[in-house]
């Protein structure tokens, strides 16, 4: 036997049967969000809303140029101006540390890395248009504001290098994020595709896409000294607060206790409010100077600049086949631009690698560092646009060969990861497909492209796989029984909509045998059990087994109270033979030997127990590949002379683990396929073409769908718990419903026009330069 | 934002009088576009005079059948009244189609007319624009164009101050053209009527000026003249509702007997003021109304159109929209929804809305 085979049989967290005694009864239900009403009446607390004494206000000066250096700035009219308390710049700032190499483990530098590394206001050199140059503090906003349009920024500017087809600086970074290979292939794959009998090579665009939460970035700096140490308090609008407490003390050069930092409640983030930005140091550094407590909220119009963004990408897909569809080589090559000091790639062959049984399979990802700003990772990076890429490919290749696109993705059917070798741990995509299928009415649709008419509309059907991986990262809970029986879990996960307060309440209320109304769940405070950025849709697979060990815990030590105390009925029952249930342990089988939780705590003297857990990912993620799965329907009108197309109807079904509340998934998913579905039909930012700064600048001419855009949407969810992933078998399901919509709208915008569009998104303009030239 | 003073002005001539008097002063009522402006320091006033409180809120009926509609009607009042719906439907059409409820429940008629570009150079006071720094230069001929001009606009280059290729963004103003609207304006010299046409200019020499008022003249009405015909607004834009339009057209056509008496074709968002078409509707006049008439008038609508590295598409796009309009507002082809409705209006409908085959 070796030595993994062994390390495998000894290791089974999430490899063995369920605990018996353990009943999943709020797991799994239906149930609105225990925040919803907080939210909807504005009782809960965004991070700009902390009601601090003392307070100023701060206001950004953006940089006029994309390339160049500050020569001079002159602040003596605004710092004369009515309430302005200082002008903080990269003059008269305080130095910080270089940006760190890593944080939580993951690479921040370098290329393939996922932070821009410039430090703000440390020195004058500018590599982006709207690039953060400079503080306004007052005593209002509103005074602050106004000052900033009286201090004068004189430049010694540069051409900027904005094309990404003629950049000066181009790298082939090895891997993303330090773990998945960015490139790979070599003479086989290339050999192979020359040798296929069909062969397809095709080029697709995508735009720049930004987040655009509804809640902007904001920050309060709080620092005071206590016992000698400089300490900081930051409230933050981060979906990181443990990454963002290493990341601000080792730029201040500050020991972990000294920095507390609290994101109870975010108004949205899709991959902003990262680690990754500097708007929170920002804000440290203009506090500190100001000697007072300091707010920030940034501008709609300056986060096209600092907030990061999906970057804009080129793919070329080629792909070699048997003329049964069959894939023999399969290549994938992107180019995409990052800014001078961010090597964030976005990483286009992540779908490519594992999603089909193909032999030869290769990839390249190349960036093109530009003037533009840092772009950063955004709902589905990598996934939704190289996953259009790729599955706009397979329906191009599908039309070619006469093969039902469903049908064509069958006969590439990977039961093993073609990436890894490993099995899928729980893999359905097939049910996914026919579930689609039937709920959709797919075989209603006419193979032939453009023979469906309704009035002036054409009428088309298309369809994509989609697919995300189901990662886990190490955390930590606590979970406390009280005296009065109730109990609070705790771990320093996030709130961004993704239903963490309700979910995470439930698992708790399982893992201690409590009915949901007497447990409580907080999150967001660095001085709670660590926990993972919320990213990735890692976060209750992550988090989910943290609280329920936590929970486990806490029962256990219950358990050993009782059994050790003589005036328990439970005094000297093994752990094993005591079952908890509805707030009371008793004997297994025998439900009126027992006691409640209060009566053990008080008769022990004590006012709680408190349960720990810290728990990571194990040695099944050495035998299987996690991912979850899904299939996306799309029906599109598309006006025959115009080029404008609605989606009539939009169907996901999906294959992602045990739903722990079918509600918020819900509702997670149908939001991602409405992302999905802007990034298909009507989002795109433009930076300026010859000066790099930002042009689309607010909401108006960023078009995230209305409701009239937005269709009936067909949700399922197979609900197959992962025999593999823990106890809860679940996986997130934050990314999963954007990946899919784009190219299924796609391939039904072809199946209705005869008309492919390889640029995202389809706009009007689109399809009428298709029609003119045929 | 730039400090300034507010008051209210308490009637007609106050407000005049308050606006000659004052340096930089500019009238408010809903603010709905204005505020943004004054928020990213494009609009500069030291002092703005709201007329919000002076009336000018009743829409009555003129003797010979026109109608009166007071400057500070809300949009969502004239979008909603019965005349307008009944006998001005491209007014109505147009006003739904624009904007959000919300902004149509607080923006009024005359600010609608002079609400200013959403050429994005425009709001950034970082970027070139003779419109807001007159002699800066113009980003847009270099830049993004892909919502900007193809007539009548200025274009001697980026570098030059004259140069200007930004589009008016009302849907509203586009429908009234249609309608020969007239002006009225009360001034420190009294009251005068002004023709629509004149109301909004063309960039020429000075991108600046977005209209030929004068700083203390205050639009007081909007009188649309009698009108016996049908009237048609239809838009194409990015996102189904509360975008700016890519192309939109209104059209206004009285018959007599089977033929087309007169017509009225206007373009949005294709000039610096709302395009009347007066080649096409030369040629409508006296015809019977077909769809080879129309594709013809549509071609010599779009003659003479000179376009951008990225709003190529306009003249395509314009074509299709004039003889789709037509064709809806002499019922050549059906209405895509009720008269006076966003639904009537808006290409391509609302996303889910699933018809019988």
């Amino acid at each position: 036997m070796s030595f993994t085979e062994s390390a495998l049989k000894l290791f089974h967290l999430g490899e063995g049967p369920p605990d018996r005694s353990k009943r999943f009864a709020a797991i799994g239900r239906d149930l609105p969000r225990v925040d919803g009403r907080a939210k909807v009446t504005g009782t809960a607390t965004y991070a700009a809303e902390w009601p601090v004494e003392n307070l100023v206000h701060g206001a950004v000066i953006d940089s006029e140029i994309a390339r160049g250096t500050v020569r001079s700035i002159d602040d003596s009219v605004a710092l004369a101006a009515p309430g302005v308390l200082a002008v903080v710049t990269h003059e008269n700032a305080p130095r910080l540390a270089s940006y760190p190499k890593k944080g939580a483990g993951f690479p921040l530098t370098g290329e393939g890395g996922l932070g821009e590394v410039r430090q703000p206001l440390q020195d004058p050199t500018i590599y982006y248009g709207a690039q953060s140059i400079a503080v306004i503090v007052a005593e209002t906003s509103e005074q602050a504001r106004f000052a900033a349009n009286l201090v004068k920024v004189e430049y010694d500017v540069q051409p900027p290098e904005l094309d990404m087809d003629a950049a000066s600086w181009t790298t082939r970074p090895t891997e993303f994020s330090g773990g998945e290979a960015l490139q790979r292939g070599d003479e086989s794959v290339e050999k192979a595709l020359e040798g296929a009998p069909v062969r397809l090579e095709r080029e697709y665009e995508n735009p720049i896409y930004h987040h655009n939460p509804i809640e902007i970035l904001a920050s309060i700096a709080c620092w005071e000294q206590r016992g000698g140490k400089d300490r900081l308090l930051l409230y933050d609008t981060t979906r990181s607060v443990d990454m963002l407490r290493d990341v601000v003390c080792h730029s201040f050069g500050l020991p972990l206790d000294c920095v507390h930092i609290v994101s109870k409640f975010i108004g949205g983030a899709f991959g902003s409010k990262a680690w990754t930005y500097h708007n929170p140091l920002l804000v440290a550094l203009a506090a500190k100077v100001a000697g007072r407590p300091l707010r920030l909220e940034w501008r709609r119009q300056q986060v096209w600049s600092i907030g990061g963004h999906r970057p804009a990408q080129r793919h070329r897909l080629r792909i070699g086949a048997e003329p049964d569809g069959h894939m023999r080589a399969l290549h994938h090559w992107t180019r995409q631009h990052s800014s001078m000091i961010s090597g964030y790639t976005e990483y286009g062959s992540r779908m490519t690698k594992m999603m089909y049984a193909v032999p030869e399979l290769g990839f390249t990802n190349e960036l093109a560092h530009l003037n533009l700003p840092s772009p950063s990772v955004m709902r589905g990076p990598g996934f939704l646009t190289g996953g259009w890429a790729l599955e706009t490919a397979l329906d191009e290749l599908a039309s070619e060969l006469s093969i039902d696109p469903i049908e064509l993705r069958l006969r590439n059917y990977a039961e093993i990861d073609p990436d890894t070798g490993l099995p899928f741990s729980n893999k359905h995509l097939r049910d996914c497909y026919d579930r689609g299928k039937e709920r959709f009415g797919w075989d209603a649709r006419h193979a032939k492209p453009s023979t469906q008419r309704i009035g002036r509309d054409l009428v088309g059907y298309g369809m994509a796989s989609a697919m995300h991986p189901a990662a886990q990262q190490e955390a930590s809970a606590t979970v406390t029984l009280h005296a009065d029986g109730t109990a609070t879990a705790r771990s320093a996960t996030h709130e961004l909509g993704n239903g963490s307060y309700t979910v995470f309440r439930q698992i708790a209320a399982d893992g201690v045998a409590l009915p949901i109304e007497r447990v409580t769940f907080d999150l967001g405070d660095t001085t709670f059990p660590k926990a993972p950025p919320t990213h990735g849709s890692i976060t209750t697979a992550t988090v989910g087994p943290a609280v329920l060990d936590a929970a486990t815990d806490a029962i256990a030590k219950l358990k050993d109270l009782a059994s050790k105390d003589r005036a328990s009925p439970l005094h000297g029952a093994k752990a094993e033979r005591i079952e908890a249930r509805a707030g009371r342990l008793h004997l297994f089988g025998d439900p009126a030997t027992g006691e409640d939780y209060g009566t053990i705590l008080r008769r022990a003297g004590v006012q709680e127990v408190t349960g720990k857990a810290d728990v990571k990912p194990g040695l099944e993620r050495m035998r299987y590949a996690f991912y979850s799965f899904g299939a996306v329907f799309a029906e599109v009108r598309v006006d025959s002379d115009t080029g404008v197309v609605r989606v009539a109807r939009l169907c996901g079904v999906y294959d992602c683990g045990r739903l722990i509340n079918p509600r918020t998934a819900r509702s997670q998913l149908m939001g991602g396929m409405i992302f999905g579905l802007g990034a298909a039909l009507t989002e795109e930012t433009i930076f300026d073409p010859v000066n790099g700064l930002p042009v689309t600048r607010n909401l108006a001419d960023y078009h995230v769908p209305a409701c009239a855009d937005t269709p009936d949407i067909t949700i399922e969810v197979l609900n197959i718990p992962d025999p593999h992933i823990g106890e809860l078998g679940a996986h997130g399901v934050g990314e999963m419903g954007t990946n899919g919509v784009p190219p299924a709208i796609g391939n039904a915008i072809f199946n209705a026009t005869g008309h492919r569009l390889r640029s995202l998104p389809y706009t009007p303009d689109k399809l009428i330069k298709a029609y003119r030239h045929g | 934002m730039i400090p300034f003073r507010y008051q209210h002005a308490n009637d007609i001539a106050d407000a005049v009088a308050l606006a000659g008097r004052l340096n930089d002063a500019q009238f408010i009522a809903g603010g709905t576009s204005q505020v943004d402006l004054l928020k990213e320091g494009v609009q500069r006033p030291t002092v703005l005079i709201d007329i919000f409180r002076i009336g000018l809120s009743e829409i009555t009926d003129l003797q010979g059948g026109g109608l009166s509609i007071g400057a500070n009607v809300r949009n969502s009042t004239a979008s909603d009244h019965p005349a307008i719906r009944e006998r001005y439907t491209a007014i109505a059409e147009a006003l739904h189609a624009g904007a959000s409820q919300q902004i149509r429940n607080m923006a009024s008629m005359a600010g609608n007319l002079l609400q200013r570009t959403r050429c994005p150079y425009l709001r950034d006071p970082a970027q070139r624009c003779n419109k807001r720094d007159p002699g800066s230069g113009c980003a847009a001929v270099e830049g993004f164009n892909r919502m900007h001009a193809i007539f009548g606009q200025t274009d001697e280059g980026a570098q030059s101050q004259r140069t200007c290729i930004a589009v008016h963004p009302s849907d509203m103003a586009v429908a009234m053209a249609a309608h020969e609207a007239v002006i009225v304006i009360h001034s420190s010299t009294g009251e005068r009527r002004i023709a629509f046409e004149d109301l909004h200019r063309l960039p020429e020499h000075d991108p600046s000026r977005d209209t030929n008022l004068a700083c203390d003249d205050l639009i007081v009405a909007i009188e649309l003249p009698a009108f016996n015909g049908t009237s048609h607004y239809l838009k194409v834009r990015d996102r189904a509702s509360y975008a700016y339009a890519l192309v939109s057209c209104a059209t206004a056509v009285e018959m007599d007997g089977d033929r087309i008496a007169s017509a009225r074709v206007a373009l949005g968002s294709v000039a610096h003021k709302p395009w009347r078409l007066f080649a096409a509707e030369a040629l409508l006049q006296g015809e019977r109304p077909s769809e080879e008439l129309f594709r013809r008038a549509a071609e010599a609508g779009l003659e003479g159109a000179r376009t951008y590295s990225m709003n190529g598409y306009k003249p395509d796009l314009a074509r299709v929209l004039v003889a789709r309009a037509l064709s809806e507002t002499t019922g050549l082809t059906p209405l895509q929804g009720p008269a006076g409705t966003a639904f009537a209006a808006s290409v391509g409908g609302i996303a889910g809305v699933i018809e019988e085959s």
